[in-house]
């Protein structure tokens, strides 16, 4: 490639210049309240908790905690919207609020990047490429299913379900609302969304959009809170509906304390999918493919690639190509463009992210990583490899939620999917090989909900997502993503 | 009539494609609804479930791997099976204490709803399929594929139209099932059973147990390697229990409270629809 250097830039050692994106028209607000029944309100109790941006340490904002109080209230609001407003609105009349919700996203789409990559930390080439587009695309995309749902069930009605309670982690902040909150309201029914404690600025300004787009009082409402707050709204009697996006451990007690009840619910869960290379793929292609399966967005993502198999013909090589590509990486500012690794979301992660790769090495790991020179302040992990990990390793049949992959050597086609499959996950996975009929023998055998055949971690709203086994059950995206929301009537 | 001595059956559990007496050696006198002695049922044992969630399991990928088409005509094959027994079914109900006419009902209802099934086995994928417009040069495809070993819990009554409707949509689509038969009336299960038997469904597709629903529902709700579990009746502690031990590893969980009715109104893609995930595809599109 025929790359002009950068004026900036040092070529010969691949140094750049900061490139910091411009905060000055970001407006963070000191304080923001729960938004409930189309108002800012405060805590029932006055508690608040304060947010910080992980690349600095420093406190941004303080936000409201909300009780079992605001709990009622806000489902108490959602109920009455529903009754009262939503339930009767026609689908066309919803559908365009909808609409309004993702061209105001549009509009705002920079300060929405911004504020989500100062908020968790990733860098603003994602948040600004990936995350923002993609939220305002999934309402679009739902937006239009409003009036259409009598298609959705072949011979049969579909009926709104009523209060959906729904709880995001702190991964894709404002993707994962929009993810839950769209085909949520063009099903009709009426939320209360929970955001993950360590992110909860993009959905309040999510909440300031929603209001600009004058959707009626308590159709959606957006409080915080750590895992008190979600526990309320799993067990409040009066939701109708639970979704839950985040580990697999809290996914299975949400499951539990569901049961016996009338509520539906819909768990996306953890996630250690294989991401295999076969001697026959185009290589270069593929390296690019593991880098971002596993280093997009510090590796928070569940369907990360996290267990890479490189047939045992072409494993030196790929691994060596690897490497190579590796020290390239920046890790840093997550607000500057040149970054390709921004900070590990949290304190605590970072501790589980170092715990557990400290005890892939006591198993016997062999460990590489970059050697980029990390900020002094801020949470910061380098891009990581592990070699000479078995099936039964820490490692690899755990979820890390960081930039670490784990790297296993394979012969045959049948032993890779052996071992693909030999996990109590199954959310995705990745095939790379130019024989077209052999994507196809692999993908199928793969027990898991999205694959990846020569490309990864693609995104669309049209695409339905979800898991097989441990990682959850239910879809989003597509009209798959309505099923959980309608029943059959 | 002859003076000729009557041959009773023996009615064994079915696990694996064959039919064991359950490992406990245990059993429950079945009496008719006259009170007179029908047999000795197997009551089966948390090692009876294991063997068969093993035998299910085993029997999955190749369940899985055979074409739609052959497992509809497989499930058409049922239904032939069946209608050779009918009169056999019919006495059997009879003696669990149905009319004779309600026993003929049930049992041609049965029959037809297996005749049902075999016809969606290759067509609910393609109501259930969606190609999806990506707005990247990807071509994106969405699937339908069985999740695993479901275990069904089929309700005590109707026995026999009860378990081939609540059986028939999880198998067609490539699941492969463990069944705890109607506790109260056990007979038309096994018999069943031994339709499966000569009917082309690989061993291990189907296996059938009786036993005490009490005893078996927490292991089969919490068992590690079953995928999910269709339970049909209205007992809410049960329900609770079900829905509890299946979290442990996430195992779907689908209620049934309708009973089952000989009209068409348990007919339905959306019963198949249950017991799938949806896999989604990505390939890149260019040259």
């Amino acid at each position: 490639m025929n790359q002009i250097p950068h004026p900036t830039s040092d070529f010969i050692t691949g140094t750049y210049a900061p490139a910091p994106e411009s905060t000055s028209h970001v407006k963070i607000q000191p304080y923001y309240r729960l938004f409930i029944n189309g108002k800012d309100v405060d805590a029932a109790e006055g508690t608040r908790f304060k947010t910080i941006n992980p690349a600095t340490e420093t406190v941004i904002a303080e936000v409201a905690s909300a009780g079992e109080t605001d709990v009622d209230s806000a489902v108490q609001a959602a109920r009455t919207a529903y009754d009262k407003t939503w339930f009767r609105m026609s689908g066309r009349e919803r559908g365009k609020y909808i609409y309004r919700i993702a061209r105001l996203i549009q509009e705002r789409s920079r300060e929405f990047a911004i504020v989500e990559s100062m908020n968790g930390g990733k860098p603003i080439r994602e948040s600004r490429d990936v995350d923002t587009p993609l939220a305002a695309a999934h309402f679009f995309y739902y937006a239009g299913w409003a009036d259409k749902l009598e298609y959705v069930f072949p011979s049969r009605d579909a009926r709104s379900l009523g209060v959906a309670g729904q709880i995001i982690p702190w991964n894709f902040p404002l993707l994962m609302a929009a993810w839950k909150i769209a085909p949520a309201l063009a099903a009709g029914n009426t939320v209360v969304l929970k955001p993950a404690e360590t992110t909860p600025l993009t959905a309040m300004l999510l909440a300031e959009v929603i209001r600009d787009a004058d959707l009626p009082p308590g159709v959606v409402n957006i409080i915080n809170g750590g895992p008190a707050t979600g526990a309320a709204l799993v067990n409040h009697p009066d939701v109708n509906k639970i979704a839950f996006t985040g580990s697999t451990d809290v996914g299975k007690i949400i499951q539990r304390s569901l049961a016996g009840t009338p509520k539906k619910c819909t768990l996306e869960l953890g996630g250690k999918a294989a991401h295999i290379v076969f001697e026959d793929a185009s290589l270069e292609e593929a390296v690019e493919g593991i880098v971002n399966g596993i280093f997009f967005n510090q590796g928070h993502v569940c369907c990360a690639g996290s267990r890479l198999f490189v047939q045992e013909g072409v494993a030196d090589t790929v691994i060596g190509m690897l490497k190579n590509r590796m020290d390239t990486l920046i890790v840093g500012d997550p607000l500057d463009k040149n970054t390709d690794i921004g900070a590990i979301n949290s304190q605590p992660q970072l501790d589980k992210i170092t715990k557990m790769v400290n005890r892939g090495v006591d198993e016997g790991g062999t460990l590489y990583q970059c050697n980029n020179q990390l900020p002094g302040k801020g949470y910061w992990y380098n891009p990581t490899l592990i070699t000479g990990v078995a099936q039964s390793s820490y490692v690899v049949q755990e979820e890390i939620f960081g930039p670490v992959l784990a790297i296993q050597t394979f012969r045959t086609v049948d032993e890779v999917i052996e071992k693909a499959n030999n996990t109590r996950y199954g959310l995705s996975g990745g095939v790379w090989t130019d024989n077209g009929a052999k994507i196809f023998h692999v993908t199928r055998r793969i027990r898991a909900g999205v694959l990846w055949a020569n490309s990864y971690n693609k995104f669309d709203p049209a695409s339905p997502f979800g898991g097989y086994k441990e990682s959850g059950f239910g879809r989003e995206g597509g009209v798959h993503g309505l099923y959980p929301y309608l029943e059959v009537v | 009539m002859s003076n000729r001595l009557s041959i009773q059956k023996t009615y064994k559990l079915y696990i694996g494609g064959k039919f064991p007496r359950t490992e406990s050696g245990r059993y429950t006198k079945l009496s008719s609804a006259k009170g007179e002695y029908i047999a000795n049922m197997c009551i089966a044992s948390r090692k009876d479930f294991r063997d068969a969630v093993r035998a299910a399991r085993s029997a999955f990928s190749g369940w899985q791997d055979k074409t739609a088409y052959n497992r509809g005509q497989i499930l058409y094959r049922i239904a032939e099976m069946m209608e050779g027994r009918t009169t056999q079914f019919s006495q059997e109900l009879t003696l669990q204490g149905l009319t004779r006419n309600q026993a003929d009902r049930e049992v041609e209802a049965s029959i037809d709803r297996m005749v049902y099934y075999a016809g969606w086995a290759d067509k609910f994928q393609q109501l259930a399929s969606t190609v999806n417009p990506v707005s990247s040069s990807h071509f994106n495809f969405s699937v339908p594929e069985p999740m695993g070993v479901v275990v069904i819990i089929a309700p005590e009554t109707p026995s026999l139209l009860g378990l081939t409707s609540q059986m028939a949509p999880v198998i067609l689509s490539g699941n492969t099932v463990v069944v705890l038969a109607s506790e109260s009336m056990p007979l038309c299960a096994i018999t069943f059973g031994e339709v499966i038997h000569s009917s082309d469904v690989p061993g291990g597709v189907v296996n059938i147990l009786t036993g005490t629903k009490s005893e078996l529902l927490p292991h089969m709700s919490s068992h590690m390697d079953v995928n999910a579990i269709s339970y049909c009746g209205n007992n809410e502690d049960e329900r609770k229990l079900v829905g509890e031990s299946a979290a442990e590893n996430v195992k779907r969980v689908k209620y049934y409270s309708q009973p089952y009715r000989n009209d068409r109104g348990n007919e339905s893609l959306y019963h198949i629809l249950d017991f799938v995930e949806i896999k989604t595809t990505w390939h890149p599109v260019g040259i």
